[in-house]
């Protein structure tokens, strides 16, 4: 059983663009013996209805993350940086288009 | 990561755990590489797991009849279906690998019978209102299960649930409209619905699972998001909702004591044989054993098409790193 697992084809993560003018957004993975096959897989699995114009895989272990956890502390600096927001700047309702 | 291994262990387990309250308690969802209590890991696999064995070994009442579908019409919309329930199963094998949990591992258990899948999968298909029935009941029972748990608090489960149910529409419609199209035929054709019907509808109530009172599990499974409703309310959504269709398409469920209950607002209606319910869970019901042997014979005959894809995709490699050299010379 250990082989057999061991054998498994390797685990892609599928991106799929869903339109014209849109990004391409992570959709799920697959298991797939090689690139070509994945993205054949991908068409198949995440696209049967025209949910797609467009489909980017990449296996899985290439993906470099921010932190094991989502509440990283990388994003930390950005917490106290109010300034970076628009709504930091009060400015008097008579003025227009700002 | 390694705060269990620290003397600073505990306090900052009881973090963590704190942490991953609040994000419950925010109704915001969990995401994989967070910090999650074990029980919650647990619960999740053998949940999805379940769930998209469900879907893999649901393809095969219904593939059943791809060869005999009566017209081309009905054979491109049943091989449809049939190839929308592996969908399904892939998108939540895919929610369940992020749990840490290899494919190979899941497969295995599911031909070994260490995971179950939905016990309504293990009654026969006798005839092709059948592939109607299961379109309507069987897919629309599944319908009431699965919109609430696109709010479950996994996030990999939820999104994997919204695209889910997103084709079971199609599903559901395409099985109630071969039914009114054979009820608008014969006699006999009519007969058959009603036959397929009073053997699906028992099966079908099951599929919520036992009555809450038996069903240990739900409350914590509530408490962290990760069911919505109790299946005794689930199974009153189904109920309420089928019994119009019913009436719409001409034909009864095979209930006595089913009846409107003015004062609730609901369906009365009786048990299930809770008895049945649990020895076909156990591995007794009509078709287990053939689903199981049909599931694993397809896993262990594909086994050479899989390493044989390996094999080609090393050579490949391999190939390609030759030609870049040549071409380097
Ligand atoms: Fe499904
Ligand atoms: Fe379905």
């Amino acid at each position: 059983m250990t082989e057999q697992t061991s054998a498994e084809w390797p685990l892609y993560e599928v991106f799929v663009r869903g339109k014209r003018g849109l990004n391409h957004v992570h959709v799920g993975s697959l298991h797939a013996a090689d690139d070509d096959m994945a993205v054949r897989h991908a068409r198949d699995v995440y696209t049967r209805r025209n949910e797609g114009v467009s489909i980017w895989v990449v296996r899985s272990d290439a993906i470099t993350a921010s932190s094991p956890d989502e509440k990283d502390p990388m994003f930390a600096p950005s917490g106290d940086k109010v300034y970076r927001h628009p709504t930091f700047y009060s400015i008097p309702d008579n003025v227009p288009h700002m | 990561m390694t705060a269990s291994t620290t003397l600073e262990g505990d306090g900052r387990e009881a973090d963590l755990l704190a942490g991953f309250e609040s994000t419950i308690a925010h109704n915001d969802r969990i995401e994989p590489r967070d910090w999650m209590p074990e029980g919650y890991r647990k619960t999740l696999v053998r949940q999805i797991a379940q769930h998209a064995h469900s879907e893999i070994i649901g393809m095969q009442p219904e593939g059943n009849w791809i060869t005999r579908a009566p017209s081309l019409r009905r054979k491109a919309i049943l091989l449809a279906k049939v190839q929308d329930e592996a969908g399904h199963g892939l998108y939540l094998y895919s929610a369940c690998e992020t749990l840490g949990t290899s494919r190979g591992e899941l497969t295995e258990k599911l031909i070994s019978g260490a995971q179950k899948y939905s016990s309504i999968f293990n009654y026969p298909t006798l005839s092709y209102a059948d592939v109607g029935t299961i379109g309507w009941l069987v897919d629309g029972a599944a319908i009431c299960n699965q919109v609430p748990l696109c709010r479950t608090s996994f996030g990999p489960y939820g999104r994997a649930m919204i695209r889910i149910c997103k084709e079971e529409s199609f599903h559901q419609r395409q099985g109630y409209e071969l039914l009114m199209t054979m009820m608008r035929g014969t006699d006999e054709q009519r007969a058959m619905v009603q036959e397929s019907v009073n053997r699906f509808w028992w099966p079908a109530l099951m599929m919520f699972g036992p009555p809450d009172a038996d069903s240990p599990n739900t409350a914590q499974s509530m408490a962290w998001g990760i069911k919505r409703n109790t299946n005794d309310d689930l199974r009153q959504r189904f109920v309420d909702m089928s019994v119009p269709q019913a009436e719409a398409l001409g034909v009864t469920f095979p209930d006595p004591e089913l009846r409107w209950n003015e004062e609730r607002g609901a369906h009365d209606f009786g048990q299930p044989d809770w008895d049945e319910f649990m020895a076909v869970v156990k591995g007794n019901g009509p078709c287990n054993a053939q689903r199981i042997a049909h599931r694993r014979a397809a896993h262990e005959d594909g086994a050479w098409v899989r390493e044989a894809a390996m094999a080609f995709a090393a050579r490949s490699r391999d190939g390609h790193a030759d030609t870049t050299r040549e071409e380097t010379k």
